[in-house]
């Protein structure tokens, strides 16, 4: 890259890798008004995304949810069509130089040898190409040529070639119509100025043929988790039944193996990879869906499913889907040469050999990081861990070693989405808050012209149809259908437009529209996302309601997927443009409100997550207000005083405190609460006492991160013998080195103390590496005490599993146990006694002991009346109920209101540090955008024929409704309402409609759609 | 006799079946024409009303599309239309019309093949059915 002059200061953001967490980062950054390069090294965007036919624990997708103003696309489209990003694909940074706020970096962006811009996805080529290899989407089970679409959803999409397989015959030069084919097209080098770079580099899955013990690769039907993925997603080959590779046929008793590649030293591979157990469960219930027959079973060592609702996910895999989970590890597998059938041979937990006969077997791969990521590591100046992933501080989460680079996501440790989501949202918010210490706003607000009285007279409608690639006449009977569409009621003008690209049509369209008098146009082009964003900004750049633009869809949807001849696609054409024209007629100039925000954020809770969250907020440019319930700020991290990796929270509680205090933007209300609060999505109106007096404030966010609490045990003799203690207590026993622990000779620990059961039917997430760190703590003082841990699961997920490594080589004993025969604690004689039965040995085990401590959950606090205050949902277990857990894990429904902390979910603390940042980067982006524009189609009412039911209120998903209690008629608050309809169906009257979707409207389309 | 072909509305919902149905058409997914497409923001702004007013006014079969459950963009659509679907095919059923020809499908935007897949499907089915009844009586 050039040398020498210094890169220059810029608010432009660089994100590298296009998948979850990059997108996230992206599209929260440029919704917050930042210019966004979004670099990919591969030809879609999306990263593994794609592959996933349904995430769990909800068994659907959801990730739409993600976006920072929903409703929207799906992230991957709403990545290609946002105005402030610009997606650079087969792209990769070879070197960057410069100081945060002012790097410059150097993209090379490899050929494709198609012009995306003239391919018109025609596939003609691929019909020609002679070289067919494995598809790189899916692991390998299906085949593509040298000239591909990625994968069906593809964005961008446009065929690329390979140029590693492409043995440059010729063949689709010749075939291409619209000469998009450029075998001798150039690597192009940009260099980019920017102010900083988040890496969203993901994860590489652990290569099973590694594990030759398991036959990957040599034998058909061992499959890897990602290929089965793809085999189960309903777009696959197979339309999403499982089959075996061998024979086609649809395999009767499957396997799971988990840990292929986790938590195996023998591979290198040290870390839990965290999730697998949660996709092996997802696939094993989708494959019991799709062939109920099917006898599955799952071979692991531990089972980690330790996410939000993850517990009820495995009690249901086990309960009702029947999925035989066998605790056990499998030393071989072998093919039988007649059948193709596999025989497992494994070990049991009482230690025999057994060997069974699978149809099918489904390798659980784990997560490692590439070469190609290693190698972009260097070139970024960024360290790794001794695991290959990206090193971070552990209350700096997206912080890499050199600063202004930032991560998030499975770069950093293995994660599932909704962790990713957080980080990628707590990335862009030490972004945002890097880049808006320049004080300049980021909204780059346009101007448009006034709107005339357009639309308001009789209808005259302009019918242009695009032409891009293709022309009407190869198609269609031009002449007719244009003939036919100008004889519709209120069409004065039609005709055919040639364009190449979009922008090219909107000059002859301005000038008809000038000429004809045009008020309404239909359009009937290609693409319509694209080409429905390019004409609305055309339309209101030349002062054009854009509402009343209809569109039909005349390729896509007609003439490219209909085999038949011409005459019956030209007939259906004609009936899709009397619908749209039917449309066109009835549409009416909407003119969008906006509604101000008010440029406040309200946290509640000053605990880590609520300081975290009120700090980035400020530091992002926005006022805070910070209400926490009692007379000091910390919440629980006043009681932790070290932590498993290491760190000290009392140091980094008390800087954060400091810089809290200090910061002149956060007015703190101690021992203050909130006792009411009105408004909606993004302006509120709350009434908080303050150590008994009321006050009033006006906000747009509200965060609320009121935390959880340590479980009191009432079992084991807790609180009848002072030698049976929980974790917290134990910490702060070491910590004042305390006499109870000086001389111990024996400790047992029992492990989910208020988790898993009846009463917290969820798992605490932190309770097992909280008993491996006090134990580890414990070791390091009284090296010969004996210590002995009794679980369930070990769940030391991540990194974290080499603290459990760690406590196992320094002596620590750990006995399972089951949950229908629980340890018993006798105090007999003075003395303490655990009576466990060891499954291994399959025997009563009694052991004397000094001091039990009990490894007691967190349970939420009492939200309920907070809830009902502010509208938030609960979930069964008192946990913040989120809009999508999958996608927008810290976001309620109403927009506004977002959470973060132990109220989630229990956390650790450096997860509790990426929600407050990843909820203050939501909240940011509201407030940043400052006022919020209706959408298109909100609901209005016909007073005239309104009854007032109320049945619009009851039904309205979004609380938009209300019931103008003078007049005793529905009214809609029009900021609110997101266009749904439900309203507009439920309502008896037709008093309820929809602009431009009213039910005259519809009818009259579905008049046309039928004659 | 010149075959029959039955004339669907399909009502799909802005976010995923629209989408998918895009999606059939840039992947080039051939499925046959009969098909008429209308465009609503959600599955559950699909009133009865106008599956009835297409069934009565003689189409064939009516296809409602929606994102998948759990996927619907408007929270809860998705489920409002399959309620009201379960409740107008209890109705057709009732009054002796077959209920069969009311589709309601869950195609995301991913699923374009699923889109193709799912009308050719539902034309072939339609043809054994043949014409619906509904459209003689009326012009009876």
């Amino acid at each position: 890259m050039a040398k020498g002059k210094k890169a220059e200061k810029s608010r432009d953001v660089l994100v590298v890798g296009a998948g979850i967490a990059g997108m996230q980062s992206a599209l929260l950054l440029a919704e917050a008004g930042l210019q966004v390069h979004l670099v990919e090294s591969s030809p879609a965007i999306g990263g593994y995304f794609p592959l996933l036919d349904k995430t769990f624990p909800t068994n659907s997708c959801g990730v739409c949810f993600m976006s920072p103003l929903p409703p929207a696309y799906c992230p991957i489209y709403e990545s290609e069509l946002h105005e402030n990003i610009r997606l650079m694909t087969s792209s990769h940074v070879d070197g960057i130089e410069g100081e945060p706020g002012a790097f410059r970096v150097s993209v090379t962006q490899r050929p494709t040898f198609v012009d995306p811009g003239k391919c018109n996805n025609c596939v003609s080529c691929v019909e020609v190409c002679p070289v067919e290899v494995p598809r790189e989407f899916g692991g390998g089970l299906e085949k593509r040529k040298a000239i591909y679409l990625p994968f069906p959803q593809a964005i961008p999409r446009s065929y690329v070639i390979d140029p590693a397989t492409c043995t440059r015959c010729g063949e689709c030069v010749k075939v291409c119509s619209p000469g998009a084919i450029d075998l001798d097209m150039a690597e192009q080098r940009h260099t980019l100025g920017v102010g900083a770079v988040i890496l969203g580099l993901g994860f590489e899955p652990f290569k099973a043929e590694l594990k030759g013990e398991y036959g990957f690769g040599r034998y058909d039907n061992v499959l890897s988790s990602i290929q089965y993925e793809r085999m189960l997603s309903f777009s696959s080959p197979s339309r999403g039944m499982p089959v075996r590779r061998s024979d086609g046929r649809v395999p009767k008793k499957i396997a799971f193996l988990q840990c292929v590649g986790s938590r195996d030293p023998s591979c290198g591979q040290t870390h839990c990879s965290t999730i697998c157990c949660m996709y092996a469960m997802k696939q094993a219930m989708i494959t019991k869906e799709r062939d109920p027959e099917a006898e599955i079973a799952l071979f692991y060592m531990d089972i980690r499913p330790m996410g939000k609702d993850y517990e009820r996910y495995y009690e249901r895999t086990k309960g009702e889907y029947g999925i035989d989970f066998r605790r056990s590890a499998v030393s071989v597998v072998k093919q039988l040469q007649q059948t193709r059938d596999l025989l497992v041979t494994y070990v049991t937990e009482e230690g025999s050999f057994r060997e069974e006969q699978f149809d099918l077997i489904v390798l659980s791969v784990g997560f490692t990081v590439s070469d190609e990521v290693k190698e972009l590591a260097q070139v970024m100046g960024i360290e790794l861990n001794e695991a290959g992933f990206c090193r971070t501080e552990e209350f700096a989460p997206t912080q890499t070693s050199r600063p202004g680079i930032y991560i998030g996501g499975t770069f950093r440790e293995p994660r599932d989405i909704p962790e990713t989501v957080v980080e990628g949202a707590s990335a862009a918010a030490q972004v945002a808050t890097l880049l808006a210490a320049d004080g300049e706003k980021g909204v780059r607000d346009k101007v448009y012209p006034e709107e005339g009285a357009l639309g308001e007279g009789p209808p005259r409608i302009g019918v242009f149809f695009l032409s891009r690639g293709h022309r009407l006449s190869d198609i269609f009977m031009a002449e007719e259908l244009i003939n036919h569409v100008q004889g519709l009621r209120d069409v004065v003008h039609g005709e055919e437009i040639l364009v190449n690209a979009p922008s090219d049509g909107f000059d002859r369209i301005k000038l008809r529209i000038g000429e004809m008098e045009l008020n309404r146009l239909v359009v009937a082009g290609s693409s319509l996302r694209t080409l429905r964003m390019d004409f609305g900004e055309m339309a209101r750049g030349i002062g054009f309601n854009p509402s009343l633009i209809e569109y039909a869809d005349l390729w896509e949807g007609c003439g490219l997927v209909h085999p038949q001849g011409f005459s019956e696609t030209t007939h259906k054409a004609k009936v899709l443009m009397e619908v749209a024209v039917e449309r066109a007629r009835r549409l009416e100039p909407v003119k969008k409100g906006s509604s101000q925000i008010s440029r406040k954020g309200l946290v509640i809770g000053g605990g880590i997550a609520g300081l975290t969250a009120s700090l980035n907020l400020a530091r992002q440019g926005h006022d805070v207000a910070l209400v926490e319930r009692e007379d000091e700020l910390g919440g629980n991290a006043r009681h932790t005083w070290y932590t498993l990796k290491g760190s000290d929270p009392q140091v980094f509680l008390r800087d954060l405190i400091e810089m809290v205090e200090g910061n002149p933007k956060i007015e703190i209300f101690r021992k203050a609460e909130v006792k009411h609060l009105e408004g909606s999505g993004g302006n509120y109106r709350t009434l908080i006492s303050v150590d008994g007096q009321e006050k009033s404030l006006e906000h747009g966010a509200i965060i609320l991160a009121n935390g959880g609490k340590e479980i009191k045990p009432h079992e084991y003799l807790y609180g009848q013998d002072s030698r049976v203690v929980t974790q917290r207590e134990l910490e702060g026993l070491i910590h004042s080195e305390d006499e109870r622990i000086r001389d111990l000779k024996r400790v047992v620990m029992i492990q989910c103390v208020g988790s898993r059961d009846e009463d917290h039917p969820y798992c605490s997430r932190i309770c097992c590496g909280h008993a491996v760190k006090n134990a580890l703590k414990l070791k390091e003082r009284q090296p010969e005490m004996d210590l002995f841990i009794l679980y369930r699961d070990v769940r030391t997920y991540g990194f974290y599993e080499h603290a459990y490594s760690g406590a196992r080589d320094k002596g620590v004993i750990f006995i399972r146990y089951d949950p229908d025969r629980k340890p018993q604690v006798i105090s007999r004689d003075g003395d303490l006694t655990i009576s466990t039965v060891d499954p291994v040995i399959g025997a009563k085990v009694e052991l004397a002991a000094d001091l039990v401590v009990l490894s007691t959950g967190i349970e939420p606090n009492d939200n309920r009346r907070l809830a009902e205050i502010v509208g938030a949902d609960l979930n069964a277990d008192g946990f913040f109920m989120e809009a999508n857990p999958k996608s927008a894990p810290l976001d309620f429904v109403d927009r506004g209101k977002f959470f973060c902390g132990l109220g989630h979910s229990p956390n650790f603390i450096e997860d509790s540090i990426a929600q407050g940042e990843a909820a203050s980067m939501r909240a940011g982006v509201l407030l940043s955008v400052g006022e919020i524009e209706q959408v298109d189609h909100v609901a209005y009412v016909n007073h005239r024929l309104c009854c007032g039911c109320g049945l619009c209120i009851s039904v309205c998903p979004y609380g938009a409704r209300f019931m103008d209690e003078e007049i005793w008629k529905a009214e809609v608050m029009e900021d609110v309402c997101r266009g749904c309809s439900s309203c507009v169906v439920v309502c008896r009257n037709g008093a309820s409609q929809q602009h431009n979707f009213e039910k005259a409207t519809v009818m009259a389309m579905v008049d046309a759609a039928v004659t | 006799m010149e075959e029959f072909e039955p004339r669907i509305i399909a009502f799909l919902c802005h976010w995923c079946t629209y989408t998918g149905a895009d999606l059939a058409g840039t992947t080039r997914q051939q499925y046959p024409p009969n098909i008429r497409i209308i465009h609503m923001m959600c599955s559950g702004a699909v009133d009865t009303i106008y599956i009835l007013k297409a069934l009565i006014d003689g189409a064939d079969g009516v296809l409602i599309g929606g994102c998948h459950p759990g996927d619907c963009h408007y929270q809860t659509g998705n489920y409002k239309a399959r309620r009201r679907v379960g409740i107008l095919k209890e109705i057709f059923h009732q009054v002796g019309f077959t209920e069969d020809r009311i589709w309601l499908r869950w195609i995301s935007a991913s699923e374009g093949k699923l889109f193709a897949d799912t009308v050719t499907q539902m034309v072939e089915e339609l043809k054994k059915m043949g014409p619906n009844p509904m459209k003689k009586l009326w012009l009876a």
